[in-house]
């Protein structure tokens, strides 16, 4: 199965013309969802998706198409109009596919073959367990509105006529809860989850533990009043965040004039125990990856070192077009794409303090529990900073009343400076980043 | 796309484990865009999707498959896989027998974008792109991408239905990044239609471009966003997001039926301020949430939400109407045929009310007016949302002065809703994509300009 992708890869890009260079990227996924309410089976669905997307570079110009299909006519018609597209392309003489590299790929184990003999029978215990766990978990939780497993095993295989040859696999599963505490006006949500790359890897009662915690700490939440205060970021927050900053780190935000980053390499962006690196060969992070979406082997990148700004993130074109090289950084949408830079797993180096140490050090703040408008309100371009917050007062060193309908606002180049301190509680979560906690003295808080 | 007698044996099959209900839902969706970053014409993309979801209902449960292989044999190994997964208990053969309906398309398409030559729209990118230059030498950034989709798709289910849709799409994008001593500003304006290539003859690029290009300008000199509670006023269009979050997603009988909505059990009640009437149109000729048949088979429709104020009723599909005895209202959407339907909005938009908008403003004497919003994000369980602005004044002594910098506006949707004690006699709309489950579709909002009493901006400033 293994040399299958690889192979229809292989294919389209041996039909290479002279002066043309051609990739395929080729992808397969197979799912299974389970959906349960209310101790039913709400949905269950199992399927394939498989397609390909074809680049072409021929005389400094690149075109692009896509099929949903593996069909070879399908596969046919990609080629062609990527072909056909490339006529269109600019001029650019930094375009091009790269050449194999020689660097090798890390080690990682991240496929089980097992998960395709899971029986489903199997899969949708999971998912009531997660409901029924959640609700017993607290007298105070009244439902739960969604509660579901899902597991997808993924195949992508890269082959180029400049020689790149790629194939990688992996599995992963979750259970998922999403829980409603209290009644009418006074309701308040939790979410909770456990990932692995089988299910035997789950913990069930971690997540439906999660979920009702975080519903029911929120239980009288009220407005709190506006000022200046000093938010320290649940790990799960600083994951969230360390996502936008990690756009304004790509090689080709900054070419574009769209970093806040841009000519600031060996500056000091952010506070000395600021040290931030993305390393996909680390077999313990869930974005672990051997191959970069280009077919190269990933590597570790340094990018704040003790609040110095080191450097960028890389594909083949941002590379070359900086005068550098890839970072092995190239990432896609799945087959309907051409390659983009991104992060794949984003991580602080922690510090020595636990997070009840760190509140008993801030002494009065606000410790954040979930953030909301990232999207429309973290601005990586400008800096401007400004989302929705839910979480718990600090008073005298310790966790207090809840609060929510409020936002946390300043820019991204203060908040990087306003870092107090980093804790020790690192933990890798599902996503691109780890989570950690942050403390970040001086931002706005609007409320009433 | 299909013929009526395969459609009628894979039905057959769907339902011979002892389900209720079965439905095909077929799609062949051709998609091409053209971007322009940088100066550069960097991609032309092409992109074909094909294939049929297949669900059988039985009692409470769905069982769900999806095929890239629509020929007789890839269809009958979907519907078998969809049964297996609705568990079953061996009922017998059925026999099913569709008919099909025809359906009334709200607008026609004159010109399929598919027919337009690659090079009159990378033409269009390289006119909007200089006249985002014009704009000044702060300009630093343009990017401008035009896309269009052709979705067309067929659903057969077991009651009988066999409707088909032809779906065109056209959108022209255009963001600008401005650069000063004050720093790095941004600026969007992204205009669609459920029409075809002739949405360039309805707008100007060079003039879209040019307001991506003021907008990232006037942010340039702005002061940072206040904090805390204000007067807002949100312009013509500019707003309809607010509605989308506050109350939108609230009134999606799927999350009503699961105790997930603060509007639940509150038909009949006054849910907002006298001034709102909120419509979902479906059939909002040339709208970007529009359609002639949602992802269901059920023809679009027009239906009133909120009336003066009193929550008439909430938005429903199929399996939703069916456990309530009721008529779907034609809101079960998909993003594709690999996804499953839910209950999502159309066009969602509040009536148009009585007051002259600069009136309006002239009668706030400290408070913000909102030209452009971003997205927004809501909890529909706790009513509480967020909505950003992009583009947006501080109104003083009843004038609009100086532009703020972007921030989240945050409030919980029943209390806003209270809190409107302004509508004006203007309308306008706004096209974007909806998102809810992981599931993206194409949605407008609209509404008139108007004001929000109070409402809590996370900004900087005190």
């Amino acid at each position: 199965m293994a040399g299958e992708l690889l192979s229809i890869a292989a294919r389209v890009a041996a039909q290479a013309l002279a002066g043309e260079q051609v990739e395929a990227y080729v992808a397969r996924a197979r799912d299974t969802d389970v959906k349960v309410f209310d101790g039913d089976v709400e949905s269950l669905s199992s399927a394939e998706t498989e397609g390909v997307g074809v680049r072409v570079v021929k005389d400094n110009r690149q075109g692009f198409a896509y099929a949903g299909s593996l069909d070879d006519e399908a596969v046919a018609e990609a080629l062609a109009e990527a072909r056909d597209n490339a006529d269109f392309g600019t001029d650019d003489e930094f375009l091009g596919l790269p050449d194999p590299d020689g660097v090798t790929p890390a080690d990682l184990d991240l496929f089980r073959a097992d998960l395709a003999n899971v029986a489903a029978d199997d899969k949708v215990a999971l998912a009531l367990e997660v409901e029924r766990a959640t609700r017993a978990a607290d007298g105070r939780i009244r439902g739960v509105e969604t509660a579901e497993y899902g597991d997808a095993a993924i195949e992508a295989a890269v082959a180029s006529s400049t020689g790149v040859r790629a194939h990688v696999r992996r599995t992963v599963c979750s259970v998922y809860a999403y829980a409603l505490a209290g009644e009418g006006a006074e309701t308040q949500t939790g979410y909770g989850y456990s990932v692995g790359r089988h299910p035997d890897e789950l913990d069930v009662d971690k997540a439906a533990t999660m979920a009702a915690e975080r519903a029911t700490q929120m239980l009288g939440a009220k407005q709190p009043s506006s000022r200046k205060i000093t938010v320290v970021l649940d790990p799960l927050v600083t994951a969230q965040f360390l996502g936008v900053l990690s756009s304004a780190m790509s090689g080709e935000a900054v070419l574009k004039g769209r970093s806040m980053f841009a000519d600031r390499v060996g500056e000091t962006v952010a506070s000395t125990i600021f040290t931030l690196t993305d390393d996909p060969t680390n077999p313990e992070a869930f974005g672990a990856a051997p191959y970069d979406a280009e077919g190269l082997a990933t590597r570790r990148n340094a990018l704040i070192h003790g609040g110095i700004l080191h450097g960028f993130l890389h594909n083949t074109y941002t590379g070359r077009r900086s005068g550098t090289a890839t970072t092995g950084s190239a990432v896609r949408a799945g087959f309907k794409s051409t390659p983009g830079v991104g992060a794949r797993a984003l991580s602080l180096v922690p510090g020595e303090k636990t997070q009840e140490e760190l509140l008993a050090g801030v002494g009065d703040g606000l410790l954040v529990r979930s953030a909301i408008g990232l999207h429309s309100g973290a601005n990586p371009v400008s800096g401007d900073f400004s989302v929705g917050v839910e979480g718990l007062m600090i008073r005298n060193g310790a966790v207090a009343e809840p609060v929510r309908e409020a936002t946390v606002a300043s820019t991204l180049q203060r908040m990087l400076k306003d870092v107090s301190a980093v804790g020790s509680d690192l933990e890798w979560l599902p996503g691109g980043a780890a989570g950690v906690t942050v403390v970040i003295a001086d931002v706005s808080l609007s409320g009433n | 796309m299909i013929e009526e007698s395969v459609l009628q044996r894979v039905l057959g099959t769907a339902l011979r484990s002892g389900g209720e209900f079965a439905e095909v839902f077929a799609e062949d969706k051709r998609s091409s865009s053209a971007r322009l970053d940088d100066g550069r014409i960097e991609e032309l993309t092409s992109g074909l999707d094909r294939g049929a979801g297949i669900r059988v209902v039985r009692g409470d449960t769905t069982g769900f498959a999806h095929t890239a292989d629509l020929s007789e044999d890839g269809l009958r190994s979907a519907a078998e896989a969809a049964a297996a997964a609705a568990r079953g208990g061996g009922g017998g053969v059925k026999e099913v027998a569709v008919t099909r309906r025809p359906v009334e398309r709200p607008h026609d398409v004159q010109i399929l974008p598919q027919d337009v030559p690659k090079a009159a729209k990378v033409e269009l990118l390289q006119r909007a792109e200089q006249a985002a230059r014009g704009e000044g030498d702060s300009i630093r950034q343009v990017s401008a991408l035009t896309a269009d989709s052709r979705r067309q798709i067929l659903i057969a289910n077991s009651d009988g239905v066999l409707v088909e849709d032809d779906q065109v799409r056209t959108r022209f994008m255009v963001q600008c990044v401005a650069v000063a001593d004050t720093g790095m500003q941004t600026g969007y304006e992204g205009p669609g239609r459920t029409i075809g290539f002739e949405l360039y003859d309805e707008i100007d690029v060079e003039e879209v471009a040019r307001t991506a290009a003021r907008r990232s300008l006037e942010m340039l000199k702005a002061r940072p966003a206040p904090s805390g509670k204000l007067p807002v006023v949100l312009k013509k269009g500019a707003g309809g997001v607010l509605f989308h979050e506050a109350c939108g997603h609230g009134l999606e009988a799927d999350l009503v039926g699961k105790d997930a909505s603060v509007f639940r059990g509150r038909v009949g009640e006054q849910v907002a301020s006298p001034l709102v009437t909120l419509v979902d149109d479906g059939t909002y000729a040339r709208e970007w949430g529009t359609y002639a048949v949602d992802d269901e088979g059920n023809p679009a429709r027009r239906n009133t939400l909120i009336e003066n104020g009193v929550l008439t009723d909430y938005m429903w599909d199929f399996l939703r109407a069916r456990k309530e005895g009721r008529a779907s209202s034609g809101n079960g959407r998909r993003q594709s045929y690999q996804h499953l339907p839910m209950v999502r909005m159309t066009n969602t938009y509040v009536l148009e009310g009585e007051e002259d908008p600069d009136e309006i403003i002239r009668q706030t004497p400290h408070g913000v007016y909102c030209v452009q919003l971003g997205g927004g994000q809501v909890n529909t369980a706790t009513g509480e949302f967020v909505f950003g602005i992009t583009e947006a004044y501080m109104i003083e002594n009843g004038e609009i002065t100086e532009p703020i910098r972007s921030a989240n506006l945050i409030g919980n949707g029943p209390e806003v809703l209270q809190l409107i004690d302004a509508v004006g006699s203007d309308f306008d709309t706004w096209a974007g994509t909806c998102g809810k489950d992981g599931q993206g579709v194409p949605v407008s909002s609209g509404q008139p300009t108007l004001r929000v009493g109070a409402i809590t901006i996370g900004g900087t400033a005190a």
